[in-house]
């Protein structure tokens, strides 16, 4: 039988299938999987922990968990004491839970700390092929890699330390296939390529699926670029997005502190150059084809990750949005009052008042470096606070060894430590209510970046040209 | 996990798409480490305004919804992030079923983890639901062994994997079942493949 690449990791994870978990009536109930790698974070572990300790039950596999502290940590000087209590409690429990039941642990003392989809991959603890799972609905990032990557709840986070598994439905297979070309290197990114994406599916295109993205398109891109791709995945509704490897991910895992040395890891990428795809003729149960001959840079105009238009357009009325579903024109009228935008207005000509690069989509070296390219020498408008928040301390220190940090703090952007920071604003990094902000992570909900506050999602390179000009510009024009 | 216990009660006609759980249950929240308490953080921001005064015009506010178990909605409801404490605060609060033309998978997953019973039907019978609401505003009997709504006559039956009906029925241990499969865990470690992921372990 002609498989998909998600079917060979799949079956190649079961401990027990649904022909062996039948339920009363014949349906197949859900399989048992193999977890081979999780990956833990102070906000949604400490339930987890605590029930686990109340069961009197062990963690089955130390060895296959590390943990971070990303949300909450502050990303001022790592020398300040945490001003917030509840925060520290959080990170110390995180810490102590660690330590006792023997999982390895990044903290903020760490020079590998970071945000938990960007030090996993950074390690080499993010392999082809493998299952990964997180207390986070990003881990779609690691299906970059061509790993069934996807996250979790907490309780699902005590049952993989009890038991290395989880019981799982089969989810359904999703195909987008990416045709054309980007027109304009630097200026139309991956980030571009998976707003549109979610832009056409909708935010429950993906509902119950995972998605498959192919194309020479997505061939080009480095391992960077696709894990911005696959981070947003959950964006589409989808659990988990793959991208099958190639050398480029091969390459990238070699020397990486959890990657297997020199002969494991050639004897793995043989096996995975000649089995991690799908079959040709594998089918998949829904078929998408994206074109990007023509694609601009996106921008979000609402609070959803589906309400985004070209840069080049105006905010629409919300029976434009809607094509004639009621359901939907309420939601949209409800997002403009909310973003406080009248329909047709030039995206343009929308101003902001923060711009924030960062988060797990967009905080990685190369889209640091994307981002500089119109920063230098130039200087951040002075109605904006803008701010670089890097993924990972090592993605900190590799931009300053090339004196990206200097190309920003000379603009007059904040240069932060490590931390999800405004991507969710856990920490003290929030808009205030009614600010409105140029950001390159991953959601836009009402008050996401806090309470009232107004959230554009865009690029690294887009969000930079923002914070130059003091409102939204079409950034080919500048390339 | 509680058993699901039988629910008679009106409609919290929750007339929006795509409730996401940062509405269901705002960060500022997340830093606490215990699994109760946050019933009165539910919907905190759409609930209360920057003051923390109740908002009048919230559904939530208004005292006729007030002890209601069952949220009514529409598409996609508990999307964006895995937090789980979107159905933590939901039970707390009161909430014990939730009917929705669609749900996130995570957040659908989560239902089942802690005894809330989460209900999907087709477009029309939703909007059917929600006329009965705005209009006569009846009590609906949810029986999930026969998989039933009923109001006044009327009966609609909703669908439900059986194995998360089990348990939900039963409010079984999820672990302790898992852990009694432990030899077909051991063999999956044992057996050898030539990717062999679990033996690459995080060494310190
Ligand atoms: S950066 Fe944002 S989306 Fe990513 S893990 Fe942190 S909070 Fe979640």
């Amino acid at each position: 039988m002609q498989k998909t690449l998600f079917d060979k990791i799949w079956d190649s994870h079961l401990v027990i299938d649904d022909n062996h978990n039948l339920n009363a009536d014949n349906s197949s109930g859900p399989s048992l999987i193999y977890i081979d790698r999780h990956l833990i974070h102070e906000v949604t572990s400490p339930q987890a922990f605590a029930s686990l300790k109340q069961g009197g039950r062990k963690v089955r596999r130390p060895n296959l968990t590390i943990a971070t502290t990303d949300h909450n940590v502050s990303t001022e000087s790592r020398s300040l004491p945490i001003v917030d209590e509840v925060s520290k409690t959080q990170l110390e429990t995180l810490s102590r839970n660690c330590k006792e039941f023997g999982i390895t642990i990044y903290d903020m003392t760490s020079p590998e700390q970071g945000i938990v989809h960007v030090i996993g991959p950074e390690l080499g603890f993010t392999l082809p092929g493998t299952t990964i799972v997180c207390g986070d609905s990003h881990t779609s990032t690691h299906g970059a890699f061509g790993a069934l990557a996807f996250g979790i709840g907490t309780s699902e986070v005590e049952h993989v330390l009890a038991t290395q598994c989880l019981w799982m439905y089969k989810p359904r297979s999703f195909l987008i296939n990416i045709k054309g070309n980007l027109s304009k290197k630097h200026a139309i990114t991956s980030k571009d390529i998976i707003l549109n994406i979610i832009r056409k599916i909708g935010t429950d295109g993906g509902t119950g699926m995972v998605f498959e993205y192919r194309g020479d398109v997505i061939s080009e891109l480095s391992m960077e670029q696709r894990m911005t791709i696959c981070n947003m995945s959950i964006e589409g509704g989808a659990r988990a997005g793959l991208i099958a490897p190639d050398e480029t991910t091969f390459d990238y895992l070699r020397g990486r502190k959890y990657a297997p040395n020199e002969s494991e890891l050639d004897k793995l990428i043989e096996f995975w150059r000649s089995n991690l795809k799908s079959d040709e003729n594998a089918a998949f149960d829904r078929v998408e084809t994206i074109n990007v001959d023509k694609l601009a840079p996106q921008i979000s105009w609402g609070t959803t990750p589906s309400m985004v238009v070209d840069i080049t357009d105006s905010v629409p009325s919300p029976d434009q949005y809607a094509n004639g579903d009621e359901n939907k024109r309420k939601l949209a009228a409800r997002a403009l009052e909310y973003m406080d935008l009248e329909p047709g207005i030039p995206m343009t000509d929308v101003h902001v008042d923060r711009v924030f690069i960062g988060s797990c989509t967009n905080s990685r070296l190369e889209d640091l470096m994307e981002a500089s390219l119109v920063v230098k020498g130039r200087k951040v408008s002075t109605n904006v606070r803008a701010m670089v928040v890097p993924g990972s301390q090592k993605v900190k220190l590799q931009a300053e060894s090339i004196g990206l940090d200097k190309i920003f703090k000379d603009a007059g952007f904040e240069w932060r430590e490590s931390g999800c920071s405004m991507c969710l604003g856990m920490n003290p990094d929030i808009l205030l209510p009614g600010e409105r902000c140029a950001s390159t992570s991953n959601r836009n909900f009402e008050g996401r970046q806090g309470s009232g506050g107004r959230t554009h999602l865009v690029s690294p390179i887009m969000a930079a040209a923002c914070a130059i000009e003091g409102h939204f510009v079409d950034v080919r024009n500048w390339l | 996990m509680e058993p699901f216990e039988d629910i008679q009660s009106k409609l919290i006609p929750f007339d929006i798409t795509n409730v996401d759980t940062d509405q269901i249950i705002p960060k500022q929240f997340l830093k606490l480490i215990q699994k109760t308490g946050y019933g009165g953080f539910l919907f905190y921001d759409w609930r209360f305004d920057h003051a923390g005064n109740p908002k009048k015009e919230f559904i939530l506010n208004e005292p006729k919804y007030d002890k209601r178990q069952v949220l009514l909605t529409r598409d996609n409801f508990g999307c964006g992030s895995s937090r789980e404490h979107a159905v933590w605060a939901l039970y707390d609060y009161g909430i014990r079923v939730v009917i929705a033309s669609s749900f996130a998978d995570i957040f659908y997953n989560n239902c089942f983890k802690k005894g809330l019973l989460p209900i999907y039907l087709s477009k029309d019978k939703i909007q059917y639901l929600f006329d009965l609401a705005k209009n006569d505003d009846p009590v609906v009997d949810i029986n999930l062994a026969n998989q039933a709504i009923t109001i006044s006559e009327k009966k609609i039956s909703f669908d439900i994997d059986l194995t998360r009906k089990k348990m939900l029925v039963e409010g079984v241990d999820e672990i302790g079942y898992t852990l009694s499969f432990d030899d077909q865990i051991s063999n999956y470690e044992k057996a050898s493949k030539v990717a062999d992921y679990n033996k690459f372990m995080v060494k310190n």
